[in-house]
């Protein structure tokens, strides 16, 4: 029987992401039917990498079965089926994070991406592209200024570079709760720096942090603006334009997609000045014994045979995301993070890192137990089926910082329910007591 | 006995807690004395470990460490175990652990060598975690040998 109107407050109601709406959602999950120690399998590890859907696993093999070719070269049907399809899913892609299709360069993963940009800066320093790229190159007295939370993939890259140029490396510190210290920030920032690099979202401490207020200041110096999304894309609305960053890289496989893949966006005159990193096959227009002519960007960045699949397979991901909601799934997160926060500041001798609850986080939760050592919750928790992250979440600055060198960490997805949150808030109550911590 | 009470045996969380043999603060006793200092980068867990050996025996065994419940409890049970040992009686044990560590639970502990580290054989059957279980072996191993004038590790 047809519905001819459904009541405003309903409809609201239908709106949001609920339990009953996840269950549903995990059919399209397989591996999260399976057991683990004879336990239903809860998985809480999604910020390391994220489960797939049947849709991403059945893209990935219809184009092994049905359009297997390289792309961008031979005029046979299968090389142009593969073709349209690799760069329809950069489309899909691109307009999942308001970028334009010429923006995104597909890469293995953020990290691939990260180093991308800081070989191609080095490039540009030693001259390479010429006059249009002198705005990226950097020289001693020049500074690179990144954050004290950032992963190990926004960082190393950066102490690389500035040691290869003679640039000064600096970086934000956090407070004694990780957040960053924003008066520090404008300090630090200033009209020596050419490149600031930060977390749109710790991987640890799950903070959201001020990208507006950050931009403002690189906008004062004249900086490039690098936003590591690898924890805000798979998780809520992005949209790299609205935030007016230059760059912005995220992963594949911690957004529904397969490993392998990856993207760097650039605004599209920043990527067309930008000497290449990588050279080769595909990248170029004509070649000589004595030099070569590249194409613009994308494609500049993309030498050799690329990660068709994997490409192919992000975007059935994101369109999974886009038609289950950013909106919905950022609300959901949102609300198991809150609970997760609370029931874990609620257990005896746990540390929540990170904003206290109420203040907002995404749908994670990193934690120290006192008297137990990361590795030996993570054992506890597996023996129960519970997959959580341990160790130092390739953030060891960070970590040494807040005084610890491993912690347990929980981090959600949209396939997660409040039911998995309260049986695993359940089983970390039991931790300190099965280790006699305290005695 | 459940998987996880196989892995962490009372032995080991006893041991855990004790720490025996930790405490660099120690007055080293006369003899060839060499550090080791290990660390698992993939969780952070570390061990300084210095061994003083004389007359063709470890005269002492002492750390200092952070880390899991097994590397801990590890780091104890070795040094109580080799402390006064012969130079070839404790290659004999080292030799015997690590057999045990890399057998994935296939193999029978012989506790007539091994004794109370033949308590570790559960952690065999869990990759990720027979590292935490060698960290000091390895350290003991390397300090051993060049505190003996032998080859380090």
């Amino acid at each position: 029987m047809a519905v001819a109107s459904i009541p405003a407050a309903l409809r609201r109601s239908a709106d949001s992401l609920d339990d009953a709406e996840v269950l549903r959602i995990r059919n399209d999950f397989p591996v999260l039917g399976r057991e683990v120690n004879g336990r239903p399998l809860i998985y809480l590890d999604s910020g390391a990498t994220s489960q797939n859907p049947l849709s991403v696993l059945e893209a990935e093999q219809e184009f092994y079965e049905q359009r297997n070719a390289a792309v961008h070269r031979g005029a046979h049907h299968l090389a142009v089926e593969a073709t349209e399809a690799f760069e329809d899913a950069r489309q899909a892609v691109a307009a999942f994070v308001g970028a334009r299709y010429e923006e995104i360069v597909w890469t293995s993963n953020a990290t691939e991406a990260v180093n991308l940009l800081a070989y191609s800066f080095s490039n540009a320093s030693l001259g390479r592209g010429g006059e249009a790229a002198a705005r990226f190159a950097l020289a001693p007295g020049d500074e690179i200024v990144a954050t004290e939370m950032e992963h190990h993939a926004n960082l190393i890259p950066w102490q690389e570079l500035a040691a290869r140029t003679g640039a000064t490396f600096r970086y934000i510190p956090v407070d004694d709760d990780g957040a960053l210290r924003m008066e520090e920030a404008a300090a630090i920032i200033g009209p020596r720096t050419k490149i600031l690099a930060f977390t749109h979202a710790s991987n640890v401490l799950g903070t959201v942090n001020p990208v507006p207020e950050l931009v403002a200041l690189a906008r004062g110096a004249g900086a490039l603006v690098v936003l590591d999304a690898c924890q805000s894309a798979p998780h809520l609305p992005l949209d790299v334009k609205a935030l007016d960053v230059d760059f912005a890289v995220f992963s594949g496989h911690k957004m529904l997609g397969p490993t392998g893949i990856g993207a760097l966006y650039g605004r599209q005159e920043l990527l067309d000045a930008l000497p290449p990193f990588l050279t080769g096959g595909s990248m170029i227009t004509k070649v000589t014994m004595e030099g070569a002519g590249y194409l613009p960007a994308p494609q500049r960045f993309e030498a050799g045979t690329q990660r068709i699949s994997q490409a192919i397979a992000l975007a059935a991901a994101v369109n999974y995301l886009r038609e289950t909601g950013m909106e919905r799934i950022h609300a959901w997160e949102t609300a198991l993070g809150r609970r997760l926060v609370e029931g874990l500041s609620a257990i005896d001798g746990v540390r929540v890192l990170g904003p206290a609850p109420g203040q907002e986080r995404i749908g994670l939760a990193a934690f120290d137990v006192a008297g137990v050592h990361a590795h030996d919750v993570g054992q506890f928790l597996d023996d129960r089926g519970i997959a959580v992250r341990v160790g130092h979440h390739c953030a060891q600055p960070l970590h040494r910082r807040l005084g610890l060198t491993a912690t347990t960490r929980a981090s959600t997805y949209l396939y997660n329910t409040t039911a998995e949150i309260d049986a695993f808030l359940a089983a970390v109550s039991e931790v300190r007591g099965y280790f006699r911590a305290g005695e | 006995m459940s998987g996880l009470d196989a892995l962490y045996q009372q032995i080991i969380l006893d041991h855990s807690k004790a720490r025996h043999g930790s405490g660099l603060d120690t007055p080293a006793p006369a003899g060839a004395e060499a550090v080791s200092h290990q660390l698992n980068p993939v969780c952070g867990d570390e061990i300084t470990l210095r061994a003083v050996v004389e007359g063709g025996r470890i005269r002492q065994l002492r750390w200092d460490g952070a880390g899991c419940a097994i590397s801990m409890a590890s780091a104890s049970v070795l040094s109580d175990l080799a402390e006064g040992m012969e130079l070839a009686e404790f290659g004999v044990l080292a030799g015997a652990f690590r057999e045990m560590m890399r057998s994935r639970g296939k193999i029978e502990p012989d506790e007539e060598v091994l004794a109370e580290a033949a308590a570790f054989a559960g952690v065999s059957r869990y990759a990720a975690r027979v590292k935490c279980a060698m960290l000091a072996w390895v350290a003991a191993e390397d300090a051993v040998g060049r505190a003996s004038g032998g080859a380090s590790g």
